[in-house]
């Protein structure tokens, strides 16, 4: 039989540790409110007309914006994007659809391993094989670090959705006698667009913010933007600067930089979300009826 | 659902056939890519710090000057900055990670599970660049006084509690790199926790357990490997972060073992000298930092993703 102080003690152990966790997750979504509600705040106040149609301006002079480096960031992401798409969408098909076991592991492996590289190595090496080998630090080499980065991503999430496309779906094509990869990329792709498409935001949001690897790469420009094979100013690399600076008024640019920044990232994020959670709710895409025979259907339990 | 065209029947075959047959092998081709960038990567890295390996050897990893004019470079402080902030980071974000993460799934009422796990993941996806905004301009301060000068006051006692406090430096760099890994940390621990079988839960309570002495002796145990996992995959993160590190880690290339003391870490090293470097050993010294850095993340991720593996593949045994 257990005594009553044992029995005290045990509860009020109980109690303490369960507060303890509560305190914990509490913490922890205190320090994204005083991240978020610091940015927001300062950011906003910061942020005006002149800091998104105006070119920086050289020191000592008040005033000038970002419009450049804005516009810079929309280049880049495009650039990272053209190259990251095809190729994390054919290795998505190929991993989902065509792959055996063997290869599609060692090709998985690799990319989860290309997904845990540190970015800043990621910016040497497109240093190395493509600023050194063409004398310049230019957008196009920020768009290659930038595209190392995002395609494992969106592989992965392509290959996720695609293997989510029940397995009938895949029969009726090929028994309605099209070719193989007729029935893969006019039906099952198709199928699965929502969950590439998701990938793709994701991948756009994760490199949205990237800074490291455009240190020496896109390098930053006065001009404006030059071509592709011209330095260029992104909005991450102006932030750090600003930041770095003594200037009161440099620093608050960074402010409202960063107030745009993370409203990007923050809505893809959340768009992305809504997008997912509403394919979750929804059990029949395309009057097809899910079967829930493979693990990889456990999202629709 | 596809439009079949009427066409000449042999020539859309024989077409559909060649297709059919490179298809495939193009999805291969790019598949390859991937591969074959990670490849690139490692003989890259590899032959761009061949300069200064030739010049320096081994020696480099246990030399600590780096002097850009007289061409001497070595990577012991930014080694040991990098193992030291990352330490930091983990001390205290492991048990505030492990702590939300039990929170999300034995504790929180339903309607709150969705929602507080949704802010949490938020904070993972907020640009470095802003958190180290936000620390240079709100943790700094904070970390100079009211922490450091209080833990300098209290506790200066210990070495690694001496030392002016600048605000910037180890502790400041540590606090910042568990905000960045809490996240991860968190919803890989969840989802471990999460995947421990119900009658592990009701058995334990069964016999009587509280429901702290259920978490601890029939929850946490079960999900060991997934956690550990966790917190390798967040160390992983913390060794590779640059922006915001080098935003508040004072960049000064010097071993002392205080943790208010400003240092550098292998990433800010290359973050902050990379555009100036001149060519030659200075280049090369930072690229074999960057093959470091590389090599042991790349350990890191080999040893979380195996241990995460273990976890999914012995869920229905009773490990």
């Amino acid at each position: 039989m257990m005594s009553e102080t044992t029995y005290l003690r045990r509860k009020w152990f109980n109690r303490l540790m369960l507060g303890l966790s509560s305190t914990a997750a509490g913490l922890a979504i205190l320090i994204l409110g005083l991240i978020l509600g610091y940015t927001l705040a300062r950011g906003i106040g910061a942020l005006n007309l002149d800091f998104l149609t105006q070119a920086a301006k050289p020191v000592g002079e008040v005033g000038g914006g970002m419009r450049n480096e804005i516009f810079g960031t929309l280049i880049l992401i495009g650039l990272g994007s053209i190259i990251a798409i095809p190729v994390g969408l054919m290795s998505g098909m190929f991993l989902a659809e065509f792959a055996s076991p063997k290869v599609a592991s060692a090709v998985r492996f690799a990319a989860d391993i290309l997904a845990g590289v540190p970015s800043i190595v990621v910016g040497v090496f497109a240093y190395a094989i493509v600023v050194q080998p063409l004398h310049s630090y230019s957008a196009l080499s920020a768009g290659v670090a930038l595209a190392i980065i995002m395609i494992p991503v969106i592989a992965r999430t392509a290959e996720e959705s695609l293997k989510l496309v029940p397995n009938s779906m895949r029969e009726a094509a090929l028994a309605l006698g099209i070719s193989r990869w007729r029935a893969v990329v006019g039906v099952i792709v198709p199928g699965a667009m929502t969950g590439i498409v998701t990938g793709i935001m994701l991948g756009v949001a994760r490199i949205a913010g990237e800074t490291a690897p455009l240190l020496f790469t896109a390098l930053g420009s006065q001009f404006g933007v030059q071509g592709l094979l011209n330095p260029i100013g992104a909005l991450p690399l102006q932030i750090y600067n600003y930041a770095l600076s003594p200037y009161p008024d440099w620093q608050q640019q960074a402010w409202a930089g960063a107030f745009l920044l993370i409203m990007l990232v923050l809505g893809i994020s959340i768009l992305v979300r809504w997008i997912s959670s509403r394919r979750n709710n929804r059990p029949v895409i395309r009057n097809v009826k899910r079967s829930n025979k493979n693990d990889n259907d456990i999202r629709f339990g | 659902m596809v439009p079949v065209k009427r066409e000449n029947k042999w020539r859309t075959n024989r077409f559909a056939h060649i297709v059919d047959k490179l298809f495939p092998n193009m999805t291969l081709v790019f598949a390859l890519v991937i591969v074959a960038i990670l490849v690139g990567l490692i003989i890259v890295l590899n032959t761009d710090a061949i300069p200064a390996f030739s010049k320096f050897g081994f020696s480099f990893i246990s030399s600590t000057s780096w002097d850009p004019v007289k061409e001497n470079f070595g990577a012991l402080p930014a080694i040991f900055g990098t193992l030291l902030s990352s330490f930091i980071g983990l001390v205290i974000a492991v048990p505030i990670s492990l702590g939300a993460a039990i929170f999300l799934v034995e504790i929180a009422p339903t309607w709150l599970r969705g929602p507080a796990s949704l802010i949490i993941e938020m904070l993972a996806a907020i640009p470095s660049v802003i958190i180290g905004l936000w620390g240079l301009f709100v943790l700094v301060p904070f970390v100079r006084s009211p922490i450091e000068s209080w833990l300098g006051d209290k506790l200066g006692f210990f070495p690694f509690f001496q030392g002016p406090p600048f605000g910037v430096g180890f502790l400041a760099a540590g606090m910042i790199l568990a905000i960045m890994v809490i996240p991860i940390i968190t919803a890989v621990s969840r989802d471990a926790i999460r995947a421990v079988p119900d009658q592990q839960r009701e058995a334990m309570l069964a016999v009587g357990a509280t429901r702290w002495e259920m978490i601890r002796r029939a929850v946490l145990p079960y999900c060991r490997s997934g956690l550990v996992g966790g917190v390798i995959l967040g160390l992983g993160r913390a060794l590779g972060e640059t922006m915001a590190v080098t935003m508040v880690i004072g960049n000064s290339y010097q071993l002392k073992a205080s943790l208010f003391s400003p240092g550098a870490t292998i990433a800010s090293k290359i973050a902050s000298e990379f555009s100036e470097a001149s060519g030659g050993a200075f280049t090369g010294s930072l690229i074999e930092l960057a093959l470091i850095l590389f090599a042991v993340t790349l350990l890191v991720n080999v040893v979380a993703r195996v241990l995460l593996w273990r976890m999914t593949s012995v869920k229905g045994s009773s490990e």
